[in-house]
């Protein structure tokens, strides 16, 4: 291929303006992207960016010129006549000023991409991601490891052909994030578990903190691990020898306590190449219950409706219907091949550093989502998914990937179909501190019974909520708020309180008059929006006290941010 | 009146009473772009329902006129030991509280008329969108010793998202 620009073997690129360390190939890099260095890009960047189009132009041209060579070589004297040979001589060398002209071009936008890809650095360092890029207008962009709220690797059919990936680390804000493309797969994944090692504290704990930390107390994980492999602590105990053995004692166990936590991770966080090693995914949705969850969907209802319309009209003689009713129709069937590929191979496992939620068929995406950023949880079932006892659950979080899911949609469903089982083990890996039995019970309750462990509204609410006034409550139990509501559409939405940004009650001229108020719990933008829309008023005042009070208290208390110190 | 949604416990700060000249204005501006619009919908094809927009657009601006003291009255808000309430609206009531480790920004802006009454509208923004804490109205000193306030309250109850 012309096009690829050769990866430079090693030897120092030319001269990048601002950048005066070396820079390094990534096929040389196989060992480690999280060394603080600049390293550049996967080499089929170029052509996997604005590749296509680029192929199409370079196509173009060839079949354009080989006709002009034609012409070049074999002047066909078709230019009046009398075949006059000035005149084709003259066409030819306009020829050959055309082809001169595409050549130019042509180089050009080699040198300008391969320009681009090695202007395109990045480097982790121990607390930021930092990007580099551009040719003219240069941008520097740095992430700090502690605001990551996720990362998505993604495989586009093109990419994964060429064994390319996409990392992008997502961070709250619009258009914060990070986008790495495209990394060879294997670093990708390699690169993601160190930069969320680098997030999780894991070596910031290295650092001896100035307090002094007790050298007897050791995290239990840690601990039970170091009784597992205890050559490695032995290992580690001569490269410390540099610190001062006797007086500084705190600081030598902390940095063995680090090195073993590493090791915890390096062990422990099955984040290899998915292709090669598959998480064990804690939910499988099998193929019929994938296909009943979609053609169960509020889609098909309108589907229906709009065949029936279509058969109506062209059983009456009218069949314009039909070409106002074709292209809904059609996009339906897109919209259910999105939803099938979206929902195959679909995988959700626990890792130590986060959630990692993968599906995809031909295009893969596969992101991890560290403790602490899930703002709200919603669990919700259709009135056509409850015979089948299916649930769906989704999810607020303050970074977004714009790289859409398979689909084209957001990646905030984090389980596409399933059972009560699924929906618990879910639940569990998303909030893990909230999966003992009581709390099981409550949400098994908030989802799908009218029990009293909530707090409901009173009876007067029937007037604005006929049927959900019975359901629609709430109830606060260890830093988490659970509403429930819904009669048609059963939902249940759990707030960790130490996320919750604010908490609101209203109250308009109708709910007055029934002495009632509607409550509100304030989280990041997404598709889950937590609120009560009826709730009495003494009770409206007890749970924005209980919750305003709990926000301060649980994120307080909350060391999530940080999952491994 | 049972049913309102009030506390008990009244330490509210309320908002300057200049701002009522503001809301007042303010109504009275758009009600005189509504009416504009209604009387050259009239002059342009004199359609007989332009005089019934110009008398629901005329009673609509007068209630609004009324009430601008109320409404200016009903925002409040209440430097809490952890946390920021606000509250707003007469008919429609809104309660909001806002820990300060939340807050991400604190915006203060001034418009033409609020700048000649030596007024400031103070915006605090969190993570979330529907947040909506906004206090208008406040005498210039109070506005930035407010912002300075929240800002060091924020920075020392700092938490993560």
């Amino acid at each position: 291929m012309t096009t690829e620009p050769d990866g430079p073997t090693g030897r120092p690129g030319p001269e990048v303006a601002g950048s005066p360390e070396p820079l390094r190939s990534p096929a040389r890099e196989a060992a480690n992207l999280a060394d603080g260095e600049w390293h550049l890009l996967h080499a089929a960047t170029p052509l996997l960016r604005g590749g296509i189009f680029f192929l199409a132009v370079l196509g173009f041209v060839i079949a354009n010129l080989r006709q002009r060579l034609v012409d070049l070589f074999f002047p066909e004297p078709r230019y009046g006549p009398d075949r006059d040979p000035i005149d084709a001589i003259y066409s030819s060398g306009m020829t050959g000023w055309v082809l001169l002209a595409f050549a130019g071009v042509l180089v050009l936008c080699l040198a300008a991409f391969y320009l681009a890809w090695r202007m395109h650095t990045f480097r982790v360092g121990q607390d930021a991601v930092e990007v580099r890029s551009g040719i003219l207008f240069r941008t520097n962009r740095k992430a700090r490891l502690d605001r990551i709220q996720g990362i998505n690797i993604t495989r586009p059919v093109l990419a994964r052909i060429v064994g390319a990936a996409k990392l992008e680390i997502s961070v709250a804000g619009q258009d914060a994030n990070v986008q790495l493309s495209y990394l060879r797969s294997a670093l990708a994944d390699a690169l993601r578990r160190e930069i969320l090692q680098l997030a999780s504290g894991a070596r910031a704990a290295a650092r001896p903190t100035p307090e002094g930390t007790d050298a007897t107390i050791r995290p239990a994980a840690t601990a039970a691990l170091a009784a597992d492999s205890g050559s490695q602590r032995d290992v580690t105990v001569p490269d410390s020898g540099s610190g001062h053995r006797n007086a500084g004692h705190p600081e030598f166990a902390t940095r063995v306590r680090a090195a073993v936590g590493e090791r915890v991770g390096d062990f422990l966080a099955p984040e290899l190449d998915p292709d090669a090693a598959s998480p064990e995914s804690v939910v499988k949705i099998p193929p019929g219950r994938l296909a009943g969850s979609i053609v169960l969907s509020g889609g098909t209802v309108v589907l229906v409706l709009m065949g029936l319309v279509l058969i109506a009209g062209i059983a009456t003689g009218r069949l314009w219907l039909f070409f106002i009713l074709l292209p809904g129709i059609l996009g339906s069937v897109g919209f259910y091949s999105r939803q099938i590929t979206r929902s195959l191979r679909y995988s959700i496992a626990g890792t130590p550093d986060g959630v990692r939620i993968g599906f995809g068929l031909l295009a893969t995406s596969n992101e991890t989502l560290p403790p602490g950023r899930i703002h709200a949880v919603e669990v919700t079932q259709s009135i056509l998914w409850r015979p089948f006892g299916w649930w769906q659950i989704r999810i607020d979080t303050a970074g977004h990937s714009s790289q859409k899911g398979a689909a084209g949609q957001a990646n905030t469903t984090i389980l596409p179909v399933g059972d009560l089982a699924d929906v618990q083990r879910v639940l569990a890996l998303v909030m893990p501190a909230y999966a003992t039995e009581e709390h099981r019970a409550l949400v098994e309750e908030g989802m799908s019974s009218r029990g009293t462990r909530y707090i409901t509204a009173p009876r007067r609410a029937a007037w604005l909520r006929p049927l959900s006034w019975r359901r629609t409550g709430y109830r606060i139990l260890d830093g988490v708020a659970l509403l429930r509501h819904g009669v048609v559409w059963r939902r249940l939405v759990l707030v960790p309180l130490a996320r919750l940004q604010s908490v609101g009650v209203e109250q308009g001229p109708v709910l007055r008059a029934l002495g009632l108020a509607r409550a509100e719990l304030h989280t990041v933008p997404g598709p889950v929006h937590p609120r009560l829309a009826v709730i009495d008023l003494d009770q409206a005042w007890i749970m924005f006290d209980q919750v305003a009070a709990g926000a301060i208290e649980w994120s307080g208390r909350d060391t999530s941010q940080q999952w491994r110190r | 009146m049972r049913n309102r949604l009030e506390l008990p416990d009244q330490q509210w700060n309320r908002v300057s009473p200049k701002y009522v000249v503001v809301v007042f204005v303010g109504s009275l501006i758009g009600g005189l772009v509504l009416a504009a619009i209604a009387v050259a919908f009239l002059l342009l094809n004199g359609a007989w329902w332009g005089w019934l927009a110009l008398g629901v657009i005329a009673a609509v601006t007068l209630v609004q006129l009324i009430i601008a003291p109320r409404r200016a009255r009903s925002i409040g808000y209440w430097l809490r030991e952890d946390d920021l309430l606000f509250r707003r609206g007469i008919m429609f009531q809104r309660f909001v509280a806002v820990p300060y480790g939340r807050m991400q920004l604190v915006d203060v802006t001034r418009g033409p008329l609020s700048r000649a009454l030596g007024l400031a509208d103070l915006r605090f923004v969190t993570a979330a969108a529907a947040s909506g804490v906004a206090i208008p109205g406040l005498a210039n000193q109070d506005a930035d010793a407010l912002r300075d306030r929240i800002v060091q309250l924020a920075e020392s109850r700092r938490t993560g998202l």
